[in-house]
């Protein structure tokens, strides 16, 4: 059977984006409206034009809220994608999936969250008796806030690979400093030396207060539509290269103990799904946006995807590397570790923003922009290009 | 809101086996019935052979500190007298890609936070002990296991 390749063929042409604070009055529908109205803005493109809608699971806000709310078209696609942050990337591949295949033609994808409330902290959703698997094996002794998990899983890269907290502090420094060129940044008015990094409070020994990310109000939203239409519209197109999802079998959200080899990215898949399909390769990658709700994340998303060996990413995080001006810079937005934290929709926005050329950090000749999802939760990753 | 200990549920039919043994002290996994495999923690079916025949199978109890971490305030309320306390995930010495979650005690009973975190190292080999939380809940916990001659 032939294959529909999706290279090329779709674009982000319109991204909106509400101010990023703690403590909003509005709701997450509210908020959402307000972003899916400033990407249609961005596109000029007119809401009833819209036909696909597409979000992700754990918030409140519903499509039939949004539609109503908004004046959108009818809808001929629509779905979520699972998994917290592993499902921020995935929307744009839903979304480019439905127009290339002729299901949609303007397909928004959207993310509101309110996470700054005492409300998100984790147990406040937890069940008296616990009986999923990731949840009966781990919550009962206190290994139950995702800092936890990943303090577990980043102490046994330590002990493998010879990292220490001094590569997480390069990691965290490095996305501040971005986050403090970027006046919609939570943190644009905050630096943070090496020192304030190591002096942090420890919140899972090994991570502290600074490798997790921001807990955030705010909402985004981008609009995909084809190629062909998209070289109409007045913003300059990102073009969708190639796009992919994976998980590894047997893999869980955060608490990932019971694999073979916890340490084995759940990411795997995706990355090779994702380099079968671009011609552009890791080597020709010219900047990147990688989930990062705790730092740890982006090890393993730069190994997953083959920025560099195995055991190798702690080196990688090296000499500014991942800076402005380095050989790799990632998160020039500032992440979730100093942007805004809305379960990683804010790597699209600003990969989008790279392509265009209008980043607060520019990567000069960003003709191409990697974006990843969590790799600690079933994933996607996607290639923008110009 | 929330007030007391998490606890798991006793009588989810893929994992009541196994809370049944601890109430007799016991640390039990699956062995599959078709090809002889161990599991846990508990599943419907055995990923190696696609058998949903099993026993529950007795092993020795000892293991292994896969890794750790010390949780630090803020923590789930009903433990926030504890903190910070350590947290470990165990690998099992008859097959150490079989790994539970657990917290180390000085002593049978002690509090989570009763050794000193500087004492735990990846790989220290622990041993199991029981920890009675509810009527029906007794958790598997761990003990530091003495080097070989030590007194
Ligand atoms: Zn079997």
């Amino acid at each position: 059977m032939d294959t529909i390749s999706l290279k090329d063929r779709t674009a982000i042409v319109g991204i909106g984006q509400t101010k990023f604070g703690k403590g909003f009055t509005q709701s997450e529908e509210a908020l959402g409206c307000e972003a899916i109205k400033m990407a249609l803005d961005d596109a000029g493109l007119k809401a009833s034009e819209v036909n696909g809608l597409v979000s992700y699971m754990m918030q409140t806000a519903e499509e039939d809220e949004i539609t109503g709310a908004l004046g959108l078209g009818d809808l001929t696609y629509f779905t979520r994608t699972p998994s917290g942050g592993g499902g921020a990337a995935a929307t744009v591949g839903q979304a480019a999936m439905a127009i290339a295949t002729g299901q949609a033609d303007v397909v928004v994808a959207w993310r509101s969250r309110k996470r700054s409330a005492a409300a998100s902290r984790v147990w406040m959703q937890t069940q008296p008796r616990v009986v999923h698997l990731r949840e009966m094996w781990t919550t009962p002794w206190g290994v139950l806030r995702p800092a936890d998990h990943v303090a577990m899983l980043f102490r046994r890269y330590m002990h493998l690979y010879d990292a220490t907290r001094e590569h997480l502090a390069n990691i965290a420094t490095a996305f501040r400093a971005h986050a403090n060129r970027n006046p919609a940044a939570l943190m644009y008015d905050k630096p943070m030396t090496r020192d304030d990094y190591m002096n942090a409070r420890l919140i899972s020994d090994p991570l502290c207060l600074f490798d997790c990310c921001l807990e955030t109000d705010a909402a985004l939203a981008v609009v995909l539509v084809s190629a062909e239409r998209a070289k109409d519209l007045k913003q300059k197109p990102a073009y969708i290269h190639a796009i992919a999802q994976g998980v590894t079998s047997g893999s869980t959200m955060m608490a990932n103990f019971f694999v073979d080899d916890p340490l084995h990215s759940q990411a795997n898949p995706c990355a090779e799904s994702l380099w079968r399909q671009s011609d552009i390769k890791a080597k020709d990658i010219k900047v990147a946006q990688m989930y990062d709700a705790f730092s740890p994340e982006i090890l393993m998303c730069l190994e997953a995807y083959g920025f560099c060996g195995k055991g190798e990413a702690a080196a990688f995080t090296e000499n500014g590397n991942i800076q402005l001006g380095g050989k790799l810079p990632i998160n020039t937005g500032g992440g979730g570790l100093s942007e805004c934290y809305i379960h990683g929709f804010n790597m699209i926005n600003e990969g989008v923003k790279q392509i265009r050329g209008t980043s607060t950090s520019q990567v000069d000749d960003a003709d191409n922009c990697f974006v990843c999802a969590s790799d600690l939760n079933p994933t996607g990753a996607f290639i923008l290009r110009r | 809101m929330p007030v007391g200990p998490i606890l798991p549920a006793t009588d989810d039919p893929d994992s009541a086996g196994f809370w049944a043994a601890t109430r007799e002290g016991k640390f039990v996994v699956q062995k599959c019935g078709g090809c002889g495999e161990l599991r846990f923690p508990p599943r419907p079916f055995c990923k190696y052979c696609q058998s949903n025949d099993f026993s529950w199978h007795p092993v020795s109890g000892r293991g292994r500190i896969w890794s750790f971490a010390i949780a630090h305030k803020p923590v789930y309320p009903a433990l926030a007298d504890f903190a910070p306390f350590p947290i470990v995930i165990v690998e099992l010495e008859e097959k150490p890609t079989l790994r539970i979650s657990g917290n180390v005690l000085a002593a049978p009973g002690a509090a989570i936070n009763s050794v000193d975190p500087a004492k735990l190292r990846i790989g220290q080999p622990v041993h199991v002990t029981f920890q009675q939380v509810a009527e029906d809940v007794v958790l598997p916990q761990w003990l530091l296991t003495p080097p070989p001659g030590a007194a």
